[in-house]
């Protein structure tokens, strides 16, 4: 089964209907293993408890990124090869992905206030983060503003692809602007190689994270397809009405 | 080459004839500039200080808001389908109308720093350094603007969209700007460094903007 027979919603809605459940069970399986591991791992020396906020934030953090490159691809998807499913893949993304950059900046302000002794910082890592949620919510907002779904698609594409373009300026620019306004940083630089006792149930809920956005990915894919077709019927039922 | 120098003439004179709202742009950067000692008091040694990011904020400001009518005027009365249906690249005529609009909205910025810039305290190295990153940067926000008034053309309430979308693109200009003027000022950091990293940004955006910009007209007008 290749990209293309996937272009067929009923062949995707049949496909994801035999796989969700699996990859749902497998997801909530990592995540208890990792949540368990997390929650058994060792207090750090410096950090003590907060340290276990790591376990939750570093996944979030590395998704938020992740998910913008996943609907690169599928703005090209939506623009090049004109699959059918690409654009449906790119709408159901983009909450999730700013979810996921939310959950990150939440989950650091709440390890720095104890660390920082303070919710926010103008760090340039939560700065170029920070942007990137508010991206997000630019592309949901193009998606929400076109009543037409596939000249949405086309719209949304145009500025993920510009997006993608732009976050390593950004990134580049607020690294820059922070040296320049700030000292050192606050997050110490290389630091000590991460002992394995953190390492294990933070790889473990890195992978269960992926998943959790794989699973929620396919789900929100299937209801947006679904939707469509309430729209369509309903569509046909107002035109049968009115005629 | 006659037809993009045609639109390039047809858009300044339009801009600058009445209902144009070129000069509604400089207006609206002196006011915003004359409102802010009223947020933060008549302290000449604080906006001396802040002086640059006030004026390079209120030109960000002008310029989003004049980069709504780039392509929602010639929607209205019909020009843009000819446009887009024209022999000549679309690429380069969005580049001609970006660089149309610069000239009628952006340069009048630059011209009216010296003026506003005694307002603020500035003396005349700062003034000549921010009228100069205005100069480098300008095109940066109208490159990287033209994409989001393409998005937005075909939008009702586009406008709002515009300025949530362009915003965040324009925070490296914003901050390689300030950051050479403020060089320029205090002399603890090279001048150098911040104002080509910004003349690059312009670069960038001349090639990225029109390329993207004319996509979204070419698959937003169908």
């Amino acid at each position: 089964m290749s990209l293309i027979d996937l272009a067929n919603p009923t062949r995707f809605l049949a496909l994801t209907a035999r796989v969700l459940p699996w990859l749902a069970a497998i997801t909530t399986v990592l995540l208890a293993i990792g949540l368990y591991q997390a929650a058994m791992a060792p207090d750090d020396y410096q950090q003590g408890a907060t340290v276990k906020i790591m376990f939750i934030h570093v996944p979030n953090a590395w998704l938020s990124m992740f998910v913008w490159g996943i609907m690169s691809v599928e703005a090209l998807g939506t623009l090049v090869w004109r699959h059918p499913l690409a654009d449906v893949a790119a709408k159901a993304a983009a909450p999730l992905g700013a979810a996921f950059t939310f959950l990150a900046l939440v989950t650091g302000s709440l390890w720095g206030r104890p660390m920082w002794g303070t919710y926010w910082e103008w760090d340039a890592r939560l700065t170029s983060v920070l942007i990137l949620f508010l991206m997000y919510l630019g592309i949901m907002a193009l998606w929400r503003a076109v009543e037409d779904p596939s000249r949405a698609a086309r719209a949304a594409a145009i500025l993920t692809l510009v997006g993608a373009i732009n976050i390593p300026i950004i990134k580049f620019s607020v690294d820059w602007w922070n040296t320049l306004h700030q000292g050192a940083s606050v997050i110490r630089a290389g630091g000590p190689s991460m002992d394995r006792a953190f390492l294990v149930p933070l790889l473990i809920m890195a992978v269960a994270f992926s998943l959790l956005f794989l699973t929620l990915h396919l789900a929100a894919m299937r209801n947006e397809v679904l939707r469509r077709r309430v729209r369509t019927l309903q569509m046909m039922q107002a035109s049968r009405q009115a005629a | 080459m006659t037809s993009l120098a045609a639109l390039i003439r047809r858009d300044i004179v339009v801009a600058l004839r009445a209902g144009g709202g070129a000069m509604i742009g400089v207006l609206f950067f002196v006011s915003v500039v004359v409102v802010m000692p009223f947020a933060l008091g008549p302290d000449l040694a604080l906006l001396k200080r802040i002086g640059p990011a006030i004026l390079w904020l209120g030109a960000m400001l002008a310029s989003l808001l004049t980069l709504d009518r780039l392509f929602t005027a010639d929607q209205e009365d019909g020009s843009l389908d000819l446009i887009v249906m024209s022999r000549t690249p679309l690429e380069l005529s969005c580049a001609a109308k970006a660089l149309a609009h610069w000239l009628a909205a952006g340069v009048p910025l630059i011209v009216a720093t010296p003026l506003i810039g005694i307002l603020l305290n500035l003396d005349a190295t700062a003034t000549f350094a921010v009228a100069l990153t205005l100069l480098v940067g300008t095109p940066a926000l109208t490159f990287t603007g033209m994409i989001g008034a393409a998005l937005a053309v075909t939008l009702r309430r586009g406008g709002l969209l515009l300025a949530v979308v362009v915003l965040p693109l324009s925070i490296p200009v914003l901050i390689f700007g300030v950051a050479a003027s403020n060089a320029a000022v205090e002399g603890a950091m090279p001048f150098g460094t911040p104002f080509s990293i910004l003349c690059a940004l312009s670069l960038v955006s001349l090639v990225v903007g029109p390329f993207a910009a004319a996509a979204s007209l070419r698959h937003g007008l169908d």
